[in-house]
């Protein structure tokens, strides 16, 4: 390694800031810093659990938006029926979108490429007209979910916008570090194995489905918890949440970003959210512009933003 | 004579109207070096594959060390003994070369649902790696990417991912295939100095390898086992010469 790592230096730096935020924000009075980071973070969390299979396991999924959604009805739906407490919903958020991932996931990981894409959104889209269907929550315009996930007394208030932004950054700290330990344990290795050539992952002995499905269980679950904030943040739920469309703005901050690099995801959320709020701020073209910034970067910069951090670093031996 | 290692029992496979591997009889005893020859297009890999559990045969039985295996998936196969070495190199090409060897050996080291603890820094499998590099002579490269290595050590990296799994029964395909001539003499001072210690069943285009490395030699034609015996008998056979030493003569 070399000692000028300016990757692992931009990390701490970002997380830095970040945690920085609300302290800005209440001295400039500038409320709305709170909900543009508070924002970033959520979506962080759901860029790097979609990189966990994506960049290091090679399953481009074109469905991970569901998870979001998934998190965001298991506040919304129990709040509905006047069920506010945190030790329901959020183990609920975790267990359906790991069950959603588990039952989709055995599925789909039987194809490989392009049809993998394709099922992957084909799942996605079920639950998106599931959603919509159902008349009961708000079908199409989503429902107000009234209160926040309620903790017990004198652990975190969520009702407290700078609690729940503390919340939200150590849910995604903790997501950086999981995926972290994962990446470079033996199941990181052989995901990332069967990525590079899986015929010979089976012939040196590994059953690579079952790990294969394993991890993409795991992205689904860290993404559930995503939405669990998602839904808390926005104190809102809708079939939206879930379009197509936004499952293609995560594949775009990640590959942004940089694939199969923990924290370049997070970059690339930074950058996707932030450059949409500047952008729409001048133009009702804004997404013109902003595609084309997307297509330079995708085929100039190969790894992303972080490749291209990486290029500075002193080249290691 | 004990019961063969490997017993392979009309083994059928065909692609569309081709019939690549046609009623095939094979017995491959432990302890011994067997070829198999055969001009191109013969089936010899389509049978490796049909071994290692890459293809599944239309007919046929494999029996492995006294158990039938022909349902068997290719991992389970490896965890029995059986290695592979590919003919087109296959290997990881984005990781390093001792991550290539120490996965091999992951993969025979229970099972790999282990989340936290960084594999990299895991003598058990790091060391053991270490080793095989050594004796495949790529000692000093442990730590290049495996892309970027030279034809000839990508081949010899494949012979050492198939020993990381410490089988009992190596299938190697063409393990010379393009390999300059000190390439080619290393590789079969090698191959003699892994028999003995494992079995082998050596798919080889090069007649000098395997005149001096078998100790029975099979020729395949047309999916088909046209001869098997000793290399002396092999070398005398008329049926072989015409069908397929003829023109390798003079070797
Ligand atoms: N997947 C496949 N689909 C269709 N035909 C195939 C397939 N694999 C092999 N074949 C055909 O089966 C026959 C046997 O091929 P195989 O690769 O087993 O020969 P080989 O003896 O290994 O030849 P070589 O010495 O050139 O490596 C060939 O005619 C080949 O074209
Ligand atoms: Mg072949």
């Amino acid at each position: 390694m070399s000692a000028m790592n300016l990757r692992r230096w931009l990390t701490a730096l970002c997380l830095a800031l970040f945690a920085l935020v609300p302290v800005v924000a209440g001295v400039f009075g500038q409320p709305f810093l709170l909900d543009i980071f508070d924002r970033i973070m959520i979506i962080s969390i759901a860029a790097v659990s979609l990189n966990l299979i994506m960049g290091y396991g090679g399953m481009i999924s074109f469905g991970h938006a569901a998870y979001l959604g998934i998190g965001a009805y298991s506040i919304g739906i129990p709040a509905y029926y006047g069920y506010y407490d945190a030790a329901l919903q959020l183990p609920l958020a975790i267990a359906a979108s790991a069950l959603f991932a588990l039952v989709t996931g055995y599925i789909c990981l039987r194809t490989r490429g392009v049809y993998f894409i394709m099922i992957t959104l084909a799942f996605a889209q079920m639950a998106y007209f599931a959603f919509i269907s159902v008349e009961e929550y708000g079908g199409d315009d989503g429902l107000v979910i009234e209160a926040r996930s309620r903790v017990p007394a004198g652990v975190v208030d969520l009702e407290s916008n700078v609690q729940l932004y503390y919340v939200v950054f150590a849910v995604l700290v903790g997501a950086l570090y999981l995926v972290h330990r994962i990446v470079n344990s033996r199941f990181g290795l052989v995901i990332q194995g069967a990525k590079d050539n899986d015929e010979r992952m089976r012939a040196i002995g590994f059953n690579t489905f079952r790990y294969r499905l394993t991890c993409y269980v795991i992205a689904g679950a860290m993404c559930g918890l995503a939405g669990w904030l998602l839904g808390n943040f926005n104190n809102f739920f809708s079939p939206e949440m879930i379009a197509w469309t936004r499952s293609g703005e995560l594949i775009f901050m990640v590959v942004l970003g940089g694939m199969g690099s923990v924290f370049g995801p997070v970059l690339g959320t930074v950058a996707f959210i932030v450059l949409e709020e500047v952008l729409s701020g001048f133009t009702i073209y804004w997404e013109l512009i902003f595609g084309a910034f997307l297509i330079l970067v995708v085929v100039f910069v190969r790894g992303g933003l972080m490749g291209m951090i990486a290029k500075f670093e002193r080249p290691r031996p | 004579m004990s019961a063969p290692l490997l017993d392979v029992k009309g083994l059928t496979k065909s692609f569309g109207g081709l019939v690549a591997t046609d009623g095939l009889d094979l017995g491959v005893s432990a302890g011994e070096t067997h070829a198999v020859i055969g001009p191109n297009g013969a089936g010899k890999t389509t049978l490796l594959a049909q071994l290692a559990g890459q293809l599944r045969p239309d007919a046929g039985t494999i029996h492995f060390d006294g158990a039938d295996i022909t349902g068997l998936s290719a991992p389970a196969r490896s965890l029995r003994g059986l290695a592979r070495s590919f003919q087109i190199t296959s290997i990881f090409r984005d990781f390093t070369v001792l991550d290539n060897v120490a996965l091999a050996i992951q993969a025979h080291a229970g099972h790999s649902f282990r989340l936290w603890q960084p594999a990299r820094r895991d003598a058990a499998l790091r060391d053991p790696a270490g080793a095989i590099l050594e004796r495949v002579g790529l000692g000093g490269r442990a730590e290049v990417v495996a892309g970027n290595l030279a034809h000839g050590e990508q081949r010899q990296l494949e012979i050492a991912m198939a020993l990381g799994t410490r089988p009992k029964l190596l299938l190697l395909d063409e393990p010379m295939a393009g390999m300059g001539g000190e390439d080619s003499e290393r590789m079969k001072a090698f191959l003699g100095s892994l028999k003995g210690t494992c079995t082998m069943l050596l798919v080889e285009h090069d007649m000098d390898a395997v005149f001096t490395l078998a100790d029975r030699v099979t020729v395949m034609v047309y999916g088909r086992a046209l001869a098997c015996g000793a290399p002396a008998e092999i070398r005398a056979d008329e049926r072989v010469r015409q069908a397929y030493l003829g023109d390798e003569e003079g070797v």
